[in-house]
């Protein structure tokens, strides 16, 4: 009873300590229920019923002492029970108006005494007693009761024998049984409330409006709102009013009263303190009961109304009726979501608690809107399924799946899973993720379009064609663009009719269908929703139609809808990309310009709608494939060739996609499609600029591509787009595409005509990250050539690029360090980086999670090690510095390993930092990587081992830790800078007599002698001298034996 | 009827019928006058009555909507005599077959305002659309939709809402959407429809198998 009676019961909000139970059919309830609970105690629970409290309740009475009768001591002003606990005190007293009531038994008694009276006598009861479970049972119960469990009950029940804590239990017991009940009772209560929305109560209102007006037969002179200004979501009254849960607040004037100021809200409609004229202001106070509606209160206030209603009754049930029936359904749940959306008035403080309780349990009973879907199709299609069938034939309905779709949803989801992780593409993230579905909130008002759309919905599931066709392009007048059309359509059950429609031989009913699915499908959910009715198979098939305009739309819709990963493949596997480029084929044969004029118009616009929809697809590797192999990328190449602007768009954007295939690079060489990507380069369209930048950004990482963009050129347009920095995209684009172009020296050399490099720099500040890594990548292209790097030291581009060192983007940072590391290759900017601490911030970045980043930051070191003044000096003054780069070779990746030998063999130059990374153990280090084939560690690993001999006696270590013996090996590998580097290595460790043995034994000299024959110098002297070394310690081991 | 008179015939017609050639218009007269002889007419006019052209649409064009079928037949009938004429038959099949856009937006115009005064009203609206709803619970709800399908489809295509249709109205929501062409009802052959029928009267294999 404790929670029940703190958290349904709806105090008044009148400060703490005196407050008063209001007056609320809720409460009401509440106290009958505890009412009927005490007054039957005396008979079922004898035995409890004789139970003392442990306090008494006290509460002040209207009871005159005359109405208590036999079994009490009645006197004028007092009572007294004459039953009495153990020490003679009377468990029942009263000295006016004062009562103390200390058992069920006597409660039961004074119920059943009061009469009429009971209500009341509870009322003030449960209000002097706040907490009446303590006062009954005691404070130790009550706390019991939060953790109260059998074990707990039963373990108080056997420590103390006294029969009296059993009674005590019992008691608590019947008290919790009863708190639960009421508990379940309020909320059955609370569901039956009304709550009214904001729609029905416009509709009402709008109803009675018309009417009303003057003569004696309309049921009001007039009714109007107080405020013109409508909330979107359809209230009127303030917001500071709103969140009390009013909606709007209307004068009516019937015609036999005056007029009357009514407060609309959620919970029904009310009469207020009426409009003060002067001020306009309202009296917000409640001055009535609560209505459930309009009409049942003017009813109630003007006889007039009630009569004239009746009369009208028969126009107006009519379409009272529908409004009802659209009522009941959504009513449930739009308490719930009005509820959440106006939290919180005065009372309701209280309220929310359970409010939160009741929700969960009608969510569960209702399933808002799956079930108000359900309920509603159940109406439309029952009625009319049978004769529709019979009649038309047409509108076969769809034999859904017995699974529900949710759940067939989640099945398919499990499987596709398991697909996607094998089929990896390159762009699919962003809108793949699918967005969860917010059902719920958009029920929260419905707007007015939401009733017309429903109504347009039931012609298209009850209309035959002619009505069919109506209420499509009915529904085109909507703004199909704006979300709530769009779930409208959805929520009403439009789109299953939509699809079903595809399903027809009715042309028009297709293309008016197509029409709109085209719009809504702009929005994700819609996409998906799409997709789950199985309606892209359909839209597939209509792609072999003879109709042209019915090809366009399927393809557009597709286009639309093959945004996700789950729709591409519906698409594929329905055998729709090999349909897709088919439609490309329509507006071949027109590739001179000359004839461009005389085709068919609406050819090309199949083909534009057929490559849009490609477009959308071939975000999937698989339909990239499927694509390819349907024929597409020659159809695409000749499409290339038009001139006409929208269709460009998605045959670039398709092209580039698919860039991001070996295969479709090939194919793109061999269609001489780069020449019309340079060619649409000088377009106006900025779109098309961009896509064709993408296609060239993702092609050129080949060498020949790269030759054919200068070849056509491709090289100044490019350097030209640079000058235009708004479109970031595009810039991110063009960017992109000089970055990959300039990997050709040739290129480079043109950029710098172009000016293109002074223009890059310019860009390092103030682009957006994708503009970023690529305009450094360039630069860091072009600053392998002496000329660049000085032109970037003179155009200031080392500060802002050893800025950007401090950044989180691996690729971004991957390039920075690139660019820095080649502008180090420059001694006069290397004293610049050296003074904006680039070094150190390059040095940090070695402890980048990211092997590439660290790897390229290690690379990029050793040219700022060489080139800096006092690079010893320098090197050593990175605390923890030399510590961090010998236990990067730790690592297990290849670049980053072949990276850090080459610092180290840079570190090394320097006799006390070779003496540090000794120490810190970078010999057995090294010695451990020495069994690799990777021919480029194997180079700069034998350089860090050759450095590092320099040192102590670690030529001797380096055989003891069985570096020798793989270093031999090197010298058969294919790669001359091995071969250079392995000599110079043995050379060094030769120095070591138990080394010379081990390459001896390893037969390094055959080896070293073919070396010796090789025209490259050093290698020559290297190798010599190892053999020499070798040879010496031969010579004087036999010295020794014969001496 | 002999060949002089057809040649004539052929001759007139072919002034104000562009759509069709000479060759064309005489199979279509041949045709019209075999479907007249079949037809078995003893009329003052020599032509199609009502039933007979009915029995045409049916069969040749595939239409069953009585109501418009009726209503074909009187834009066909230009001189509201009751009687489809040769020259009227031919008028009309022009429009019928080929056609172009705003030919056929003024039959079907013709077609669907029948009282003459130029415009088609709501009732004459709610008269052609009284059967476009599957059979509801009850009349009454039935006519109520039918009225609340009319007030949709006035406020779509009446744009000087004067209640009524005209033929500018129609016209300009025709040539906004063209889905709105036969708005109230299917009064054009279907595309497939068409081809059959060429081929049957031009490809001179006039069999009986019309089944009239």
């Amino acid at each position: 009873m404790g929670v029940a009676l703190t958290r349904s019961a709806q105090w008044s909000a009148a400060g703490y300590g005196t407050r008063t139970l209001e007056i609320t059919p809720l409460n009401e309830a509440i106290l009958k229920e505890i009412i009927v609970f005490v007054a039957s105690f005396i008979y079922k629970h004898p035995q409890e019923a004789k139970y003392v409290f442990v306090e008494p309740l006290e509460w002040k009475t209207n009871l005159d002492p005359s109405a208590f009768e036999s079994g009490y001591i009645v006197s004028e002003t007092t009572v007294k029970s004459e039953e009495v606990d153990k020490d003679g005190q009377p468990l029942l007293s009263v000295s006016v108006p004062h009562i103390r009531v200390r058992s069920f038994g006597q409660l039961s008694r004074l119920l059943l005494t009061a009469k009429d009276m009971k209500l009341k006598e509870a009322q003030a009861c449960i209000e002097a007693n706040r907490d009446p479970v303590t006062k009954i049972l005691g404070l130790d119960y009550n706390t019991m009761k939060e953790d109260t469990s059998v074990v707990n009950i039963l373990d108080k029940i056997t420590k103390d024998e006294d029969p009296e804590s059993e009674i005590k239990m019992k008691l608590g017991m019947l008290l919790k049984q009863l708190d639960l009940h009421l508990l379940n009772h309020s909320l059955k209560h609370i569901s039956l409330e009304i709550r009214l929305n904001p729609t029905i109560v416009k509709n009402d209102i709008e109803l009675l409006k018309h009417f009303s007006g003057k003569g004696e037969q309309t049921v009001l002179e007039s009714i109007d709102y107080t405020s013109d200004y409508e909330f979107s979501n359809g209230c009127r009254a303030p917001p500071w009013r709103q969140i009390h849960g009013e909606i709007c607040y209307v004068l009516v004037k019937p015609h036999d009263v005056e007029t009357l100021c009514i407060t609309c809200s959620a919970e029904g409609v009310f009469l207020n303190g009426g409009k003060t004229d002067d001020e306009g202001e309202i009296n917000y106070e409640r001055k009535s009961e609560i209505y459930k509606d309009l009409v049942t209160f003017l009813k109630e206030r003007s006889a007039k109304f009630s009569e004239n209603m009746s009369k009208q009754d028969v126009r107006f049930s009519g379409e009272w009726k529908k409004k009802e029936a659209l009522k009941e359904a959504p009513k449930k749940e739009e308490a719930a979501a009005l509820q959440k959306a106006l939290p919180a008035s005065g009372k309701s403080v209280l309220e929310k608690n359970y409010i939160n309780f009741g929700k969960s349990q009608m969510t569960k009973r209702l399933q808002p809107s799956l079930n108000w879907k359900a309920t509603f199709d159940f109406k439309d299609k029952g009625a009319s399924k049978d004769t529709q069938e019979e009649k038309h034939g047409r509108r076969l309905e769809r034999s859904g799946p017995p699974v529900s779709p949710r759940r067939s949803q989640l099945v398919r989801k499990s499987a596709e899973k398991i697909e996607e992780i094998i089929s990896e593409s390159s762009s699919e993230s962003e809108e793949d993720e699918e967005p969860p579905d917010h059902h719920q909130e958009a029920n929260a008002g419905l707007p007015s379009e939401y009733w017309q759309i429903q109504k347009l919905v039931k012609y298209l599931k009850g209309g035959n064609q002619t009505a069919t066709v109506i209420a499509l392009c009915s529904m085109q007048d909507f703004n199909l663009a704006q979300e709530t059309c769009q779930l409208a359509i959805r929520d009403v059950g439009g789109l299953e009719v939509l699809i079903n429609l595809l399903d027809t031989d009715e042309v028009k009913c297709k293309i008016g269908s197509l029409k709109i699915l085209k719009e809504i499908s702009h929005n994700p959910q819609i996409r998906r929703n799409i997709v789950d009715l199985g309606g892209l198979p359909i839209m597939v098939n209509i792609l072999d139609s003879p109709h042209k305009s019915l090809k366009c739309l399927a393809a557009e819709t597709i286009a639309n809808v093959a945004k996700f990963r789950r729709a591409r493949r519906a698409v594929r596997r329905h055998g729709g990309i090999t349909k897709l480029v088919a439609l490309l084929d329509c507006a071949q044969n027109s590739g001179e310009p000359s004839q461009s004029s005389l085709y068919d118009a609406r050819d090309v616009e199949v083909a534009r709608c057929g490559a849009l929809a490609l477009w959308s697809c071939s975000k999937s590797y698989e339909n990239k494939e499927a694509i390819r192999k349907a024929g597409g990328i020659p159809l695409l190449a000749g499409l290339l060739k038009t001139s006409h602007e929208n269709m460009l768009i998605p045959v670039v954007g398709t092209l580039q996609e698919c860039a991001s295939e070996e295969s479709y690079r090939t194919a793109i060489k061999a269609e001489r499609i780069i020449e019309n990507l340079v060619k649409n380069l000088n377009s106006e369209n900025e779109q098309l600029q961009e896509h064709c930048a993408m296609a060239i950004y993702q092609c050129a990482e080949d060498k020949e591509t790269r030759d054919l963009v200068r070849l056509h050129g491709g090289l100044k347009p490019l350097a030209s787009l640079l000058n235009n920095t708004d479109n970031k995209e595009r810039l991110a684009a063009v960017t992109g595409a000089i970055w990959k172009c300039s990997i050709s020296k040739e290129n480079v050399t043109k950029f710098r005509e172009y000016k293109a490099i002074e223009t890059l720099v310019g860009l390092l500040t103030d682009q957006p990250e994708e503009v970023l890594v690529n305009v450094v990548g360039a630069l860091g292209e072009c600053c392998q050539e002496y000329e660049n790097r000085v032109l970037v030291r003179k155009c200031g581009g080392i500060q802002p690029l050893v800025n950007l060192l401090i950044g989180i983007n691996q690729t971004l940072l991957v390039n920075v360090t690139k660019a820095v590391g080649a502008c180090a290759l420059e001694p006069e900017s290397m004293m610049i980086i050296d003074r904006l601490d680039g070094v150190r911030l390059l040095w940090s970045l070695l402890k980048n999670p990211h092997p590439d980043v660290k790897a390229s930051a290690a690379w990029a070191l050793c040219p700022c090690i060489q080139n800096a003044k006092d690079a010893g000096e320098m090197v050593r003054s990175f605390v923890g510095g030399l510590e961090l780069v010998v236990n990067l070779l730790r690592s297990d990746n290849k670049e980053v390993l072949a990276s850090v030998c080459a610092a180290i063999t840079n570190i090394a130059k320097d006799q006390e930092n070779l003496a540090v990374i000794t120490d810190h153990g970078v010999v057995p280090l090294l010695s451990k990587l020495a069994n690799t084939n990777n021919d480029k560690l194997r180079r700069h690993l034998a350089e860090a081992i050759s450095r590092c001999c320099m040192w102590g006696r670690n030529r001797a270590a380096f055989g003891e830790y069985k570096a020798v013996a793989p270093l031999v090996r090197y010298l058969k590998s294919n790669d001359t800078r091995v071969h250079q580097a392995t000599a110079q290595a043995l050379y060094q460790l030769s120095e070591d007599a138990d080394n010379c043995i081990t390459m001896h034994e390893n037969g390094a000299v055959k080896l070293l002698l073919d070396m010796v024959g090789s025209p490259d110098q050093d290698l020559q002297e290297a190798a010599a001298g190892c053999i020499y070394n070798i040879r010496k310690l031969a010579l004087a081991t036999e010295k020794a034996r014969y001496t | 009827m002999d060949q002089k008179t057809l040649k004539k015939l052929v001759e007139s017609i072919s002034n104000t019928v562009k759509n069709f050639k000479k060759s064309e218009v005489e199979c279509l007269l041949i045709l019209f006058h075999s479907l007249v002889e079949r037809a078995n007419v003893r009329l003052n006019n020599f032509g199609l009555d009502r039933n007979a052209f009915r029995a045409i649409l049916h069969s040749i064009f595939g239409m069953t909507n009585d109501i418009l079928m009726n209503r074909v037949f009187f834009a066909f009938d230009k001189d509201n005599d009751n009687c489809i004429n040769a020259k009227e038959w031919v008028k009309g099949l022009s429009v019928f077959l080929r056609g172009t856009f705003e030919e056929k937006l003024k039959f079907c115009f013709e077609v669907y305002y029948l009282n003459g005064d130029g415009y088609i009203s709501r009732e004459e609206i709610f008269d052609m659309l009284k059967n476009s709803l599957c059979q509801q619970s009850s009349e009454e709800e039935s006519d109520e939709g039918i009225k609340e399908l009319v007030d949709i489809t006035l406020k779509k295509m009446d744009y000087d809402n004067d209640g009524k249709i005209s033929f500018a109205d129609f016209e300009k929501a025709v040539k906004e959407e063209r889905l709105l062409l036969e708005v109230f009802g299917p009064c054009l052959p279907e595309a497939e429809n068409c081809i059959d029928f060429e081929a049957l009267a031009f490809g001179h294999i006039l069999t009986s198998s019309f089944g009239m």
